[in-house]
């Protein structure tokens, strides 16, 4: 109890550069816990960038390619599905929904999406999340298109603004399809996915759009008016992706398989969830790279502190000798070095979860707000405690060389005052 | 009874020739208190290190208050001295971050027989400081705004707290103006004797000798 006592008071004694190593200590902890919520927190946004849908068929590649450009919007289809083979296959009757995805064009960088009323009706993201609108609806006419959050914040776009598409993704197109514009008629509300960055319009739209087109470049002398492209038959030929959502979510494998083994052309159906957690492990470097580096920052608040109390250690052998003369043993001494950096990390580790509260929850409405990835409260759970109770052992062990250099030195000096 | 006792006493640094001390008897009985004079080098601290048990001799007896010193393990030596020992540095005595009253009580955290022996520790330490002519209003204030009289004092209560048997004072006055030393040598007897405590007092001040029933001169004594 005395011994807490003196080392309490001693440490009050020292308050300004004992507030300091506390302070280092308190911001490398708060980084190590935060570097470790926001993995834990991108990775669950990153398991639920999509959610609801059983399955992802696509042209048959690889599942990590195809969750990337029917997901993500990252790269491109090798190949398309004929309209025919995706109503064939929307026909199962195990199959609840689909949601068609026609990718392929862009608008200022952000890719264009071509899809119908479905996709508003049945996507979810999230923890089943369905979107919502932060302006307008959904798209009705041809030449409607709705917009995700980041596109009409980054463009400043308003509902009635007419955009134009450009064709294929490069984000320096001079290829625009600039005879037919389309109306913003929806804008939603910020997801926290790659949706954000989407501008949606109708199939018929995007059909459309290339109804002059032949092979990647415009007829030349040859035009059709938006007017009289409405009234054609503006069924597509081919999509790039669908969806789908099983009644039972028993049977996807079932389903899976049959769609794997379609005969009239080579698909991939895709379980999202297995291939997000295989796409994750893949980026499992980056999770490592951040925990290497938080894990160094806390080493070097601790050599702080380490240095601090071995800086104290010669001013304060007068203080070892006094103490012995009035009857403490050279490991009460030890105990004192051990409980000052105990007390020291504690404190720091105290501070450092306030810290980390504070931070996430003063994000919290901004986050929101911008990105629509909510946040959820910081608290301290296992694994952070786990890391503290490291911390806190790594301490312990540090504390030891200070401490043993004063009960050697407690040994030799005896009663003896160096100063 | 003796307080101390010692026979053929050698002590020796690991690496040195020489013995550092060498005493070949040494009788203190209670209540006879003993300057020893001695300048520097002539093993005055070796001594005072020995009579505390934080050293042990490389030959010979040392009883302390009838306890043999050397049959004790190092923790037992620090309960002994923690209950039996006030002590007394030239200076820088206190704890700077301890008020002058938990300066004070220290020993007493330490030893549960002074602590028993006292009884109610803080009232005990106000009324040493007052006899030792420092005032309750001081007693909560930062031992470092005392001055190095007041601070000696102090450290006298410190000493006297519990009634130990035996006081050892190392050199506790050469700090002092001669004025103020004869002051607390006076209170330094008088509290002293007033609960029957005996004090070894060391100094290279032959000056304060008279003071003193029996003295010792370690130079000539330490036949080496």
């Amino acid at each position: 109890m005395i011994l807490l006592k003196l080392t309490l008071l001693s440490l009050w004694n020292r308050r300004s550069s004992v507030l300091l190593t506390i302070l280092a200590i308190a911001i490398s902890i708060a980084l190590l816990l935060g570097v470790d919520y926001i993995r834990k927190e991108a990775k669950a946004s990153f398991l639920s960038t999509i959610s609801g849908t059983d399955l992802v068929v696509g042209a048959r590649s690889g599942s990590v390619q195809l969750l990337l450009y029917s997901v993500f919007r990252i790269g491109n289809a090798t190949n398309n599905i004929s309209w025919k083979s995706y109503q064939e296959l929307a026909a199962n009757p195990q199959i609840a929904w689909t949601i068609p995805l026609s990718l392929g064009d862009s608008h200022r960088g952000f890719r264009v999406l071509g899809t119908n009323q479905d996709y508003f009706r049945y996507y979810r993201f999230g923890d089943k999340r369905t979107l919502e609108f932060a302006q307008g609806q959904a798209f009705a006419g041809v030449f409607d298109t709705v917009l995700g959050a980041e596109v009409s914040r980054k463009l400043g776009y308003q509902l009635g603004d007419k955009i134009v598409i450009a064709h294929g993704t490069s984000t320096v197109s001079t290829a625009l399809h600039a005879d037919k514009p389309f109306t913003v008629t929806g804008i939603l509300k910020p997801t926290g996915t790659p949706l954000d960055r989407t501008v949606h319009i109708t199939l018929e739209g995007l059909e459309a759009v290339h109804i002059d087109w032949v092979a990647g470049t415009k007829i030349s002398g040859y035009s059709i008016s938006a007017e009289e492209a409405v009234k054609k038959n503006l069924q597509p030929k081919l999509i790039t992706a669908f969806l789908l959502g099983l009644k039972t979510r028993t049977t996807a494998f079932q389903v899976q398989r049959e769609i794997n083994h379609y005969k009239r052309e080579p698909l991939l159906a895709i379980l999202p969830g297995v291939a997000l957690a295989d796409l994750w492990q893949a980026l499992g470097l980056f999770e490592t790279v951040l925990r290497i580096i938080s894990g160094f920052v806390v080493i070097a608040g601790l050599v702080g502190m380490l240095t601090t109390v071995l800086s104290t250690l010669n001013e304060r052998r007068r203080e070892m000798a006094i103490l012995r003369a009035v009857g403490a043993h050279p490991y009460h001494i030890l105990l004192l070095f051990i409980l000052e950096a105990l007390v020291l990390t504690l404190v720091g580790c105290l501070l450092g979860m306030l810290l980390v509260s504070v931070l996430v929850w003063t994000a919290q409405p901004w986050v929101i707000a911008e990105y629509g990835f909510y946040l959820r409260t910081w608290l301290p759970d296992s694994s952070s405690l786990g890391l503290i109770t490291l911390v806190a052992s790594l301490a312990l062990i540090l504390s030891l060389l200070p401490g043993t250099i004063a009960y050697r030195r407690s040994l030799q000096d005896g009663l003896t005052i160096r100063t | 009874m003796k307080v101390i006792e010692l026979h053929d006493l050698r002590f020796c640094w690991p690496n040195q020739a020489s013995n550092t001390l060498s005493l070949d008897e040494l009788i203190v009985m209670q209540g006879e208190h003993l300057f020893i004079r001695g300048a520097s080098g002539s093993g005055k601290t070796t001594l005072l290190n020995l009579l505390a048990g934080i050293l042990t001799p490389n030959r010979g007896q040392l009883q302390v208050l009838e306890q043999g010193l050397t049959q004790l393990s190092p923790a037992a030596r620090d309960r002994f001295r923690a209950d039996h020992l006030g002590i007394i540095f030239q200076q820088f005595n206190l704890l700077p971050y301890l008020s002058v009253l938990d300066n004070v009580t220290l020993p007493c955290e330490f030893s549960k027989r002074r602590r028993e022996q006292v009884g109610d520790v803080s009232a005990t330490a106000i009324r040493l400081l007052e006899h030792l002519g420092l005032s309750t209003p001081m007693n909560t204030r930062a031992v470092t705004a005392l001055s190095v009289g007041q601070q000696q004092r102090v450290a006298v209560a410190r000493a006297l707290i519990g009634k130990p048997e035996l006081i050892i004072a190392d050199e506790p006055t050469s700090a002092l103006d001669t004025d103020t030393r004869d002051h607390f040598l006076k209170l330094l007897f008088s509290e002293a004797e007033a609960q029957g405590s005996t004090i070894i007092f060391v100094s290279h001040d032959p000056q304060i000798a008279h003071y003193f029933p029996r003295s010792l001169d370690l130079q000539q004594v330490n036949s080496r």
